[in-house]
């Protein structure tokens, strides 16, 4: 299962897959294109891949939905994603592979092995912590953390795919059962590249991939580690409805006319103003569309924390616990701090004109 | 809180909240002072109402006589627009709608977002020329305190964070935001304990005053 080294360069692959010189280049030049590069670098970009060796890659899933995985293998062919996996030696998933048991374990060995310090490990799901009960997420009897920890020792570099490996995701949601965590969280030594998202635009899995065998080095990243090129600007930014924020045009429900005409979805909980994505440029399944584009409010899958940001339907602008009672009940206690108070000053003048005494002249007179 | 995105949730969650609680608490305490204490009682006989006269004096002293705008016009003239952009911004803008919303139940229509945005613009500029009247009106620096000063500057902040904000000027926006907020928190906390607590009793007072001219039989 494992390759080490592959015999045929991907260019060599690609052709045998009956890509044409023209297909290929086209390829070259929607990576250039989508990673934001100049047209330029389409011939070094075409010239590197020509001659890549395929990578080995792991794909380790932990904590997860497989969503991810679909949202990567069920995009319509032939697409990059398509691509993508003729791109790599998929050395070990669960999922896709179609060793089970100790020979997929095996697989992971033996691709670790034979590729030490060159293959890339991509991570769907988020890892039970180092303090937390390992049981709660295990794979041939090893805790998802120990997994993480032996695979990444000798790889080039790690790719968190999916908002739960970036970030912690679903099962990171406030209580926390299990102690999830994000790769980042654990993995400090190794290049980590987090492609956020519940799930990621498969392209940018392709993207990163595609920047990776062409440059030798990963593309630039933002604070959160994420692919500028795709993560660089916010979902509001690129918006098709922005004009209709702009104008204050909102919809207020999800049938009023407003929503109908494709107004602008802020109101009804849009997470695109706070959301760094590539939705509104690259959409889904083929181009066809994106949730916002159906008429649905950004949910800011790719941002962390996004389960425990507010509810879906609540607008960016309103606070998460703050609520009527709350305010209430300190202002009733204000109004009886304040009662004490002016009570007590009250008290105070009766008490001095009860207990004053008066001074005559006379007395004023014989105390001096 | 180690990111952009856990500022603004905290600011958005737990700090709102304590916020809000100080607010309430002060402001409540603040105002059930004022009322119970009152007035001295008053035993003269009424001459005529208080009530009418009360809110007579709340109106009229809110629209200058000529001698007060002809001795100072820059205060009247740049005082109620920034007052006016100031309320627009906060009581008029989609999000802000949506935020009292969200927390009390009650909203209101809101302006299109570009006309508010004018008015944040205005807003800006006045009060920075009110900070350089202060600065260099030799009677209004003399009897400025740093609490005027604190207070200008917390009010300043919130609406120049507002509009940074709004403009997305500050990138990673959650932090923009989450800035925005916290100055509009701050604002919350310092308000029963500092001048900024006229904007509850500001016509309490003239009512106050209107009252007892209108017993005295005053004109106001």
């Amino acid at each position: 299962m494992a390759t080490p080294i592959p015999e045929k360069t991907l260019g060599e692959r690609l052709r045998d897959h009956g890509l044409s010189r023209r297909g290929f280049l086209k390829l070259c030049a929607a990576t250039a294109s989508m990673m934001a590069l100049p047209a330029s670098m389409v011939p070094r970009i075409a010239a590197a891949l020509e001659q890549a060796r395929r990578p080995s890659v792991i794909w380790l899933s932990f904590q997860e939905c497989t969503g991810c995985t679909e949202s990567l293998t069920r995009s319509h062919a032939p697409t990059l994603e398509d691509l993508i996996l003729k791109m790599v030696s998929l050395d070990y998933h669960h999922t896709l592979q179609a060793a089970a048991g100790e020979a997929a374990e095996e697989a992971r060995l033996q691709a670790m092995e034979a590729n030490a310090g060159e293959y890339l490990v991509i991570v769907d799901g988020s890892i039970p912590g180092p303090d937390a009960n390992p049981g709660f997420s295990t794979v041939a009897g090893q805790s998802n953390y120990d997994i993480l920890m032996e695979t990444v020792e000798h790889a080039a570099a790690v790719i968190a795919v999916g908002t739960c490996a970036a970030f912690g995701g679903l099962p990171q949601a406030r209580p926390n059962p299990t102690g999830a965590m994000s790769v980042m969280d654990l993995v400090k030594d190794k290049p980590v590249i987090n492609v956020s998202g519940c799930p990621p635009v498969p392209m940018v899995i392709t993207g990163v991939l595609a920047h990776y065998l062409t440059f030798g080095r990963l593309p630039d990243l933002d604070a959160y580690g994420r692919p500028m090129a795709f993560f660089g600007q916010s979902i509001h930014d690129r918006c098709y409805r922005r004009p209709f924020y702009d104008k204050g045009l909102f919809a207020e429900s999800f049938d009023d006319q407003g929503a109908k005409e494709g107004w602008c979805l802020y109101r009804l909980g849009c997470k695109g103003p706070t959301t760094y994505n590539a939705c509104a440029t690259m959409k889904w399944n083929g181009g066809t569309s994106w949730p916002i584009e159906s008429g649905h409010p950004c949910l800011g899958c790719s941002e962390p924390s996004f389960w425990d940001g507010g509810g879906f339907y609540e607008p960016v602008s309103v606070p998460l616990t703050a609520n009527a009672g709350t305010l209430l009940t300190a202002g009733a206690v204000g109004a009886v701090v304040g009662g004490g108070s002016a009570a007590l000053a009250k008290h105070g003048v009766k008490k001095a004109d009860a207990e004053r005494q008066p001074v005559t002249i006379d007395e004023l007179e014989q105390t001096q | 809180m180690n990111s952009a995105m856990d500022f603004l949730l905290w600011t958005k969650g737990p700090m709102f909240d304590i916020a809000m609680v100080i607010f309430a608490v002060g402001l409540l305490a603040r105002l059930v002072e004022i009322f119970m204490l009152g007035r001295a009682t008053n035993y003269a006989e009424p001459r005529a109402t208080e009530w009418l006269p009360g809110f007579r004096t709340v109106l009229t002293r809110s629209v200058p006589d000529p001698g007060t705008f002809q001795r100072a016009p820059f205060n009247v003239l740049v005082g109620w627009i920034w007052h006016i952009g100031f309320l627009v911004a906060l009581l008029l803008f989609v999000p802000h709608v949506e935020l009292v919303k969200g927390v009390l139940g009650i909203s209101w229509p809101a302006l299109p977002n570009p006309v508010v945005d004018v008015f944040t613009a205005v807003t800006l500029f006045s009060l920075v020329a009110t900070l350089v009247h202060r600065l260099t009106h030799p009677v209004k620096r003399h009897i400025s305190t740093v609490e005027d000063y604190l207070v200008w500057t917390v009010v300043f902040l919130v609406v120049l964070t507002g509009y940074l904000a709004y403009h997305r000027l500050v990138n990673p926006y959650p932090l923009a935001l989450g800035m925005h907020i916290l100055c509009a928190e701050i604002f919350l906390i310092i308000l029963p304990f500092t001048k900024l607590t006229h904007i509850f009793t500001t016509f309490i007072a003239r009512w106050y005053n209107g009252a007892a001219f209108g017993r005295k039989g005053v004109q106001s």
